[in-house]
């Protein structure tokens, strides 16, 4: 089975999509990033999708539950490096994201992940679950 | 009128059929001259739909037709299943609705990125949705 | 070899007609300029007759006047760029058939015979009429076409405005079309740029109903999507009014009355103060 690399990085773990995403294939990138976020505790993800010429409901879905998940244990994510023509189409789709953060690429993706977990950490002095947003 | 220019059939069994399958629409699109814009809208829409046909109608075939209309070329799809059916099309055309595990923007959401849409269902028969999608649509 | 008496004669006259037809042209329009035409009349004439034959003549429809209404739809083409009116090309043409039908008259003294062969021709080159209609048209189109391209184009300019902010005066209405090219043009702007903040000026669109407004909302949205902020600025008076009586909700997009307090406001996302300076100026 066909499985999407994951790299770790100190805090962060770094995932780039380097193929067009199929169901099964982003399926197991959502199950792999969670339990990697568990293994290595890590601070943030940043998801890099600048080779993804694709992305229909399912895979914006699972681009969403990663964010979501990660959220839930504690860590950032930040996807970077979406496509416009993949923008428009989301938009259009009625697809919008909210809720997960994005960047133009992956230089200004790690600046935003840096400067959420600074301001979540801020905010909750040990590793205590208190998000108040 | 629309005439057809060529047409070739695809079938779709399993989700490895897929990405090949997107591959040729995306060939088909570029050999009418689509811009990036429209064929990532037309590819869209085919993913939408080959993953109905494969999760409601059992799998099925789709062909890729290239069509012109007198003014412009497109694409055309039309994908056929012998699913079971659709029993309320104006229900599952509405935004929000799905019976499955997904976000229920299925239909509705690819209406809206291609010209031309047209779904046709029988209970206990089958499903056929058509899509077009000109070159500066 | 052309048994036909008409399609002999009328090939024996061919300069007598190319005569009468000039002059016919010039009674017709009191702008007539017979240089400017003469090369398509020759044309379209030698063409013509070259094609008619005994067994063309029979038929309107025959392959063997393809080559003719080619001709004769370039000539029309060209002359509907030229701003010829469709009735002027179509009494062009007429004329045309005049001057062939006066040819044969002076030739057959059977009135019967004359009305036959007459009708023979009067068939063909009314089929061609209708011909030059549809080249008036397919010349305007091609005009319409190219105005639409270089109106897209030049309509929708992405200007860097600061290291980081990119903006984008639209000028005109908001359709769905225009929304999806301006869309394409600012995200690739942004993407090429590097720029994180996109300014969206609405000063000159004229109205804003709630179509325009999801098409606002729509293009914020996939900004937001590629990781860049969108400010919606230009907004006069009588938009906010209408924005708020329609009831849309654009509470989730920063919108700014001008451009240049929506430069500030990107001014102050990206940590950045214009001072002035003071130094020099308060002494």
């Amino acid at each position: 089975m066909d499985r999407i690399p994951i790299l770790k990085m100190g805090d962060f773990l770094l995932v780039t999509i380097q193929v067009d995403l199929y169901d099964q294939l982003a399926e197991n990138l959502e199950t792999d990033l969670v339990n990697a976020v568990k293994k290595h505790n890590s601070k943030g993800v940043l998801i890099d999708i600048s080779s993804v010429s694709i992305i229909d409901s399912f895979m914006g879905r699972i681009l969403g539950n990663i964010g979501a998940m990660s959220r839930i244990m504690g860590a950032q994510s930040v996807i970077v490096g979406m496509q416009p023509a993949v923008a428009m189409t989301l938009v259009e789709l009625g697809l919008t994201l909210t809720g997960v953060a994005t960047a133009l690429n992956v230089e200004k993706g790690m600046e935003l992940l840096r400067s959420k977990i600074l301001l979540s950490d801020g905010q909750s002095d040990d590793d205590d679950d208190n998000d108040t947003e | 009128m629309t005439t057809t220019l060529s047409k070739e059939d695809f079938l779709i069994v399993k989700e490895q059929d897929v990405v090949p399958f997107r591959n040729k629409v995306k060939d088909a699109a570029v050999k009418t001259g689509m811009g990036i814009l429209n064929q990532t809208k037309l590819i869209t829409a085919a993913s939408e739909l080959v993953r109905n046909l494969l999760k409601y109608g059992g799998g099925g075939t789709v062909a890729i037709e290239a069509v012109n209309n007198g003014r412009e070329n497109g694409v055309r799809l039309v994908f056929s299943d012998k699913g079971p059916g659709i029993a309320d099309l104006s229900l599952a055309m509405q935004d929000g609705f799905s019976t499955g595990k997904s976000l229920g923007l299925g239909l509705p959401g690819t209406k809206r990125l291609v010209n031309e849409f047209n779904i046709q269902s029988t209970v206990g028969e089958g499903t056929t949705v058509t899509i077009i999608k000109w070159k500066n649509g | 070899m052309n048994t036909n008496q008409s399609v002999k004669i009328l090939k024996e006259k061919k300069d007598a007609i190319l005569e009468l037809w000039t002059a016919k042209q010039k009674a017709e329009d009191s702008y007539f300029n017979a240089d400017d035409q003469k090369e398509d009349s020759e044309d379209f004439a030698a063409s013509f007759l070259n094609a008619l034959s005994d067994s063309t003549v029979e038929d309107q429809n025959s392959k063997g006047f393809d080559k003719v209404k080619e001709t004769l739809l370039g000539i029309s083409v060209s002359r509907a760029k030229r701003g010829f009116s469709p009735r002027e090309t179509g009494t062009y043409l007429l004329s045309f058939k005049e001057a062939l039908l006066e040819v044969l008259s002076n030739e057959f003294n059977d009135p019967a015979v004359l009305y036959a062969e007459s009708l023979k021709i009067s068939k063909i080159i009314d089929n061609m009429t209708i011909l030059t209609f549809e080249g008036y048209i397919k010349g305007r189109e091609d005009i319409i076409s190219r105005q639409t391209d270089e109106i897209t184009e030049i309509s929708t300019p992405v200007i860097q405005v600061w290291d980081g902010v990119v903006a984008l005066p639209i000028i005109g209405t908001l359709d769905s079309a225009r929304t999806q090219v301006v869309m394409e043009n600012l995200l690739q702007q942004i993407v090429d740029t590097g720029s994180t903040i996109a300014i969206l000026d609405i000063s000159g669109v004229p109205a804003v109903d709630s179509l325009v407004a999801q098409h606002l909302i729509k293009t914020v949205s996939a900004t937001r999507l590629l990781g860049a902020e969108c400010i919606i600025s230009g907004i006069r008076p009588e938009i906010a009014q209408i924005i708020v009586h329609l009831g849309i909700d654009l509470s989730n997009i920063i919108t700014k009355s001008t451009l240049a307090s929506a430069l500030q406001t990107a001014f102050g996302m990206l940590k950045l103060e214009v001072n002035k300076k003071g130094k020099f100026i308060n002494n």
